[in-house]
């Protein structure tokens, strides 16, 4: 049984997922708990997906986009960021931490960071630990 | 269904509050001289505000012996919780009735605590509780003519459908009386009734749709602002004046009684059917309208909004993907 945290990933589809497709192309290895997903733009990410995630078991959300200025639709990615600085604050009010969601801008050339980031992320959620959400809401009390 | 049909006698109407303010139960009233066309279609059974038929009435009661039993308040306690499932039993078509059945409602907010905090607060820290003994109410305590019992008070706040099955909701804090009437006459006119589950009384399209302020595309907002802060010109987007206002994840259908008295939407008519979290689907909006592409800034701007879990989710906590309090803090399975 694994103990691994589970990580989901939503990649925008221009630049994140291209540079973790480098990655495996340059046979880099990085942690396997990750699930990536991939979506058309970070502006695409809306603060449900995230909940979602955390509600049917993830530990922690990983969200990747383009560098600012280099997005493909001219801003989602800045719609993503300040969507994610306000949903950490809705979280934080709930008492979940708020470091389990991140937000990275890596182009379509960093295989290499983006690998290093999962393996970052992954070791900063070990040390959080597991979430509690998805068994929280189950609990009626 | 068709309790008009096989029945000549007249509707059986019953309307019961679980936590709720009442507000609901005045909103019946509010339909003012058409509450003798109800009571002339139907004989209301169970209604505590109003009559003084007991519990023991209800519970002798056949089961369907109720046409249509209108369920007002969210589910707090072991007292809400059994009336849910009797009259579940009782009634033929049961409808969630306002927010706090429908959502959870403003008594929902309360999930944004737990039930250690609630006691504490109220029984101990409030400014002018005095209890050195720091008693907590008991749901059994024993004196001499008996035992004395109180309801189980929950740790979360539950809307109607987590608890027992729902035929329709009627959303809305209060709902409008022009849309109780409306369901009330299709539903004494015998009329088919929509799918289970179906949210009635209102419609599918957002508020902004409906409202008649000025919008332009451009939302740009630099700080976000309380109702106080702003003499609003009564005609603008709230949004476009730095309020933040619901109605972008709202269902149309109450009227825009709220925009129409210059105050922002709070949300009370709960998500429009696409939405899965109400509040989530706010924050995306709101977020959008965040005029800045600057880290700083935008952190800057989002400090103005107080409070984004009791102001996106006003009445809509008990029914949001994250339903009540997380406790993280003390560490529990750590990953090795």
């Amino acid at each position: 049984m694994s103990k691994d945290p589970t990580i989901v990933a939503f990649l925008c589809n221009w630049c994140s997922y291209t540079g973790a497709d480098l990655a495996g192309t340059s046979r880099m290895k990085y942690n396997s708990n990750i699930r990536v997903i991939r979506v058309m733009c970070s502006g695409r990410i809306g603060p449900t997906f995230v909940l979602k995630a955390f509600r049917e078991g993830a530990d922690g959300v990983l969200i990747c986009g383009c560098h600012p200025g280099d997005c493909h639709y001219h801003e989602g990615n800045y719609k993503c960021l300040r969507r994610f600085h306000l949903l950490q604050k809705y979280v934080s009010q709930l008492g979940m931490d708020k470091d389990r969601i991140r937000l990275e801008w890596i182009s379509a050339s960093e295989g290499k960071e983006f690998a290093e980031l999962v393996n970052n992320f992954s070791n900063k959620i070990k040390e959080i630990g597991k979430s509690k959400v998805r068994k929280t809401m189950e609990e009626w009390t | 269904m068709d309790a008009t049909k096989n029945n000549k006698s007249k509707l059986k109407l019953a309307i019961y509050w679980g936590a709720a303010c009442g507000g609901c139960c005045v909103s019946v009233l509010d339909v003012h001289e058409h509450l003798y066309d109800i009571v002339a279609a139907a004989d209301l059974v169970f209604w505590p505000i109003a009559l003084d038929t007991k519990y023991k009435d209800v519970e002798a009661m056949e089961d369907d012996f109720i046409d249509i039993t209108l369920f007002n308040g969210a589910v707090r306690n072991s007292e809400n919780e059994h009336m849910a499932h009797l009259l579940r039993q009782k009634s033929k078509i049961l409808v969630a009735y306002g927010s706090c059945a429908h959502l959870g409602g403003i008594p929902g907010l309360a999930n944004l605590s737990d039930k250690k905090e609630l006691f504490n607060r109220v029984y101990l820290e409030s400014e002018s509780t005095m209890n050195s003994e720091q008693i907590f109410p008991q749901t059994k305590t024993e004196v001499k003519e008996g035992i004395l019992e109180l309801p189980e008070f929950y740790n979360d706040v539950r809307a109607l459908n987590q608890v027992t099955d729902v035929d329709f909701y009627i959303p809305g804090c209060p709902p409008t009386s022009d849309r109780l009437l409306e369901v009330f006459t299709a539903i004494v006119s015998g009329s088919e009734l929509p799918p289970k589950g179906s949210v009635i009384g209102a419609q599918m399209k957002p508020l902004c749709d409906e409202c008649e302020r000025k919008k332009s595309d451009k939302k740009q907002v630099k700080k976000f602002l309380r109702p106080w802060e702003v003499i609003d010109d009564g005609e603008t987007c709230f949004i476009e004046q730095g309020l933040i206002c619901l109605g972008p994840a709202t269902r149309a259908g109450c009227g825009y009684r709220c925009i129409k008295g210059n105050a922002p939407c709070r949300g009370c008519y709960g998500p429009t059917p696409d939405i899965i979290d109400p509040g989530a689907k706010m924050m995306s909006a709101i977020a959008t309208a965040i005029d800045s592409n600057d880290p700083d800034e935008i952190l800057e701007i989002i400090d103005s909004i107080e409070d984004p879990a009791g102001t996106f989710y006003r009445v809509s906590v008990p029914a949001a993907l994250f339903r009540k309090k997380i406790v993280e803090n003390n560490v529990e399975v750590k990953i090795t």
